[in-house]
């Protein structure tokens, strides 16, 4: 019988152009390729400096996600974009696509969404596929058992010319979750919690393969949320194995194979688990039915605590460079270590991003909010992941609950996760967020962000002040 | 690409680990659809106060500082976002090399592709040019690139790794682009040999 392999050593294996060798790294093919307007037109220069055409627009998607406004429709049902600079963005995405010949998902059209709501939802995210994008969290897709990671813009390009990548081979870390969560505690509180333990650099190298009873159980939009923020583990890449939760979700998608082909696909599909006896070079782990919901204190997402636990003291820290992080976070956050958060008043709280905009998150925050009220003087912006994610909601009345709340219901995109539109969080204020990156300013500058699930941002809304989503629960 | 064979510069530390890609260049300044101007935003949080005047405390904003082409920094330095903008910067800045005891996997990829060159050293090795920086300000180190060879001031030399393939690349000034296309043959066969699992421009039903 021939080695075992893992999950992961299947997918590479399966895409591999040439192997790597003693003085070259190995030659990737990649299946599909998803570009947005931010990390693209650099590429697309170099190309037509070089004369190049994209070589596989057919398995080319662009959308527009990261620059764009996500304020309400105009009268004339147009989503208004004012900023100069995002305009110039957006028009130079169109043009490129147009001149290149690869399919555009326009602001305001009926597919658009954030880059890794949207692949997933279309069905063009599939198991076993190689899928990369100009974008950290493109791990999020790993979910499915595809190998999916973030690349930067020369790579983008390379990418468009030879539809391949140079990679050399990461090594792989079994990330083992058992156990069953408790009621109020969800997949947002299992990657916080592995992070929180393992740091920001624990899963450098490697490529994470999330296993065990606690991540069989999670839906397909849980799923998700792990893999997206393995690369706040350090992982350029998450994978969960297919198995008929993945097979059911992607069944009858507009892109997924449909008939006799998916029954075709499935068969394959089900041979990519990793192998029984199969080796991985590093283990995690962690028991779910311990946890409690995390929340994040400082300026990475290691930062992160049980909600009803205090912030660190410096003396609880291993060494001195930790400490010293510390130090900078609280000066930053305006927090005082061994305080607890709860109870602490928040001025903002967004639920949104590619960790957590999807219809499940929303059903979750529609449950908590139905009729209560947003605490006074705390706004709260709700932010569907995609059109569709948006039209979804609306169709169950979701919209209507968060809007007689007191939420605001928005067009769907990257909103105030990193920044770089008009959706940010003030300087010096305090925001609980489901977004996945809580850095110095990544909110907006002097914002301060403490990353929790969407239940956590929920009840925080009604009360104003950060709430362990436990003591709210029918 | 120039290419890159040995060179001397001034050091400058940013002692800090961990230190994301939204600091080196916050994502406002992604909005450009060029690779100029974005020096202006490098580190852009920590280098200015809030009237938009130099911090005088930040390293980079000291006058022994000025010329520095070697930024020196904590462990897992440029993790986070894949923006390609923040080695940009660094580059647009004036640096050419940045060490560290460790980088995050997508920062370093990015930084070799532009010529920025991450160099990784031991911990011990990090605080002694740390505490050299610290002592004279005027600081210097030599990178030899072919010979993967870093001296530190008082003359003692670590040898930092670097895959051949990219060091090859750099030391040459041939970009990685060129030796991809030269596997069309590959490629092709691979497309041919392989059933297409999705199409962009076709969905299998209806949406």
């Amino acid at each position: 019988m021939s080695q075992p392999k893992t999950l992961f050593d299947k997918v590479w294996d399966a895409h591999l152009v040439r192997p790597e060798t003693a003085d070259t790294p190995a030659v990737l093919y990649i299946d599909l390729h998803l570009i947005h307007e931010v990390t693209s037109p650099q590429a697309f220069t170099e190309l037509r400096q070089r004369g190049l055409r994209v070589r596989r627009p057919d398995r080319t998607l662009a959308t527009m996600d990261h620059s764009t406004p996500t304020t309400p429709r105009n009268a004339l049902g147009i989503i208004p974009v004012i900023d100069p600079q995002a305009i110039a963005q957006l028009d130079q995405l169109r043009a490129n696509c147009a001149e290149f010949g690869i399919p555009l998902y326009e602001l305001g059209s009926a597919n658009q969404g954030i880059v890794h709501v949207i692949g997933p939802e279309q069905g063009l995210t599939q198991p076993g596929m190689t899928i990369v994008c100009g974008d950290s969290h493109t791990s999020t897709h790993g979910a499915f058992g595809a190998l999916a990671f973030g690349i930067g813009t020369s790579e983008v390009g390379h990418v468009l010319a030879t539809q391949c990548l140079l990679q050399y081979r990461p090594q792989t870390c079994a990330v083992r979750v058992d156990g069953r969560l408790q009621p109020g505690v969800t997949a947002k509180d299992i990657i916080l919690a592995i992070i929180a333990r393992y740091g920001v650099g624990g899963g450098t190298g490697h490529v994470f393969e999330y296993m065990g009873e606690a991540i069989r159980a999670l839906s397909m939009e849980e799923r998700m949320t792990i893999c997206n923020m393995s690369i706040e583990g350090g992982a350029r890449a998450g994978m969960v194995a297919p198995d008929d939760t993945t097979f059911a979700y992607v069944a009858g998608r507009p892109y997924a194979p449909q008939g006799a082909a998916f029954e075709t696909a499935v068969a394959r599909w089900r041979q990519l688990p990793s192998d029984e006896g199969a080796v991985f070079d590093k283990a995690m782990d962690l028991d779910a039915s311990t946890l409690a919901p995390m929340i994040t204190y400082g300026t990475n997402p290691g930062m992160g605590i049980p909600i009803d636990a205090p912030i660190p003291t410096p003396e609880q820290l291993p060494d001195a460079a930790s400490r010293q992080a510390l130090d900078k976070a609280m000066a930053y956050m305006g927090l005082e270590p061994g305080k607890p958060l709860l109870g602490h008043k928040v001025d903002m709280v967004f639920i949104g991003s590619c960790t957590n905009s999807r219809i499940s998150d929303l059903r979750q925050v529609a449950a908590f909010l139905k009729g209560r009220k947003v605490a006074e003087g705390v706004r709260v912006m709700v932010v569907p992941g995609s059109q569709q994610v948006k039209r979804q909601a609306e169709a169950e009345g979701l919209d209507a609950i968060f809007l007689a709340a007191g939420a605001e219901w928005r067009e769907a995109g990257c909103s105030a996760c990193l920044g770089m539109n008009d959706d940010k969080v003030p300087p010096g204020k305090y925001a609980v967020s489901t977004s996945n990156r809580n850095f110095e300013g990544r909110q907006g500058p002097g914002a301060r962000t403490m990353l929790a699930s969407p239940l956590t941002a929920a009840a925080t809304a009604i009360t104003g002040v950060v709430t362990d989503p436990r003591t709210m629960l029918s | 690409m120039e290419p890159i064979t040995t060179f001397s510069g001034k050091a400058v530390a940013v002692a800090i680990n961990d230190i994301d890609t939204d600091q080196i260049i916050p994502a406002r300044w992604l909005k450009v659809t060029d690779k100029s101007g974005l020096a202006d935003g490098l580190f852009e949080a920590w280098r200015y106060l809030a009237d938009g005047t130099p911090n005088p405390d930040f390293p980079l904003n000291r006058p022994a500082a000025a010329g520095a082409s070697v930024l020196v920094a904590g462990r897992n330095f440029g993790c986070g976002s894949s923006r390609e903008h923040a080695p940009w910067a660094l580059q647009g800045y004036g640096f050419k090399a940045v060490i560290a005891p460790s980088f995050a996997d997508i920062f370093r990829g990015n930084s070799l592709k532009i010529g920025l060159l991450p160099i990784v050293i031991d911990e011990e090795t990090y605080h002694e040019l740390l505490s050299h920086i610290a002592e004279d300000p005027e600081t210097t180190v030599s990178v030899d690139l072919p010979n993967q060879r870093l001296v530190l001031p008082g003359g003692r030399a670590v040898s930092f790794p670097i895959d051949s393939f990219a060091r090859h690349c750099l030391v040459h000034g041939v970009d990685q682009l060129g030796f991809i296309q030269q596997q069309d043959e590959a490629i092709a066969a691979y497309e041919a040999a392989t059933p297409d699992p999705v199409n962009t421009l076709r969905p299998a039903v209806a949406g």
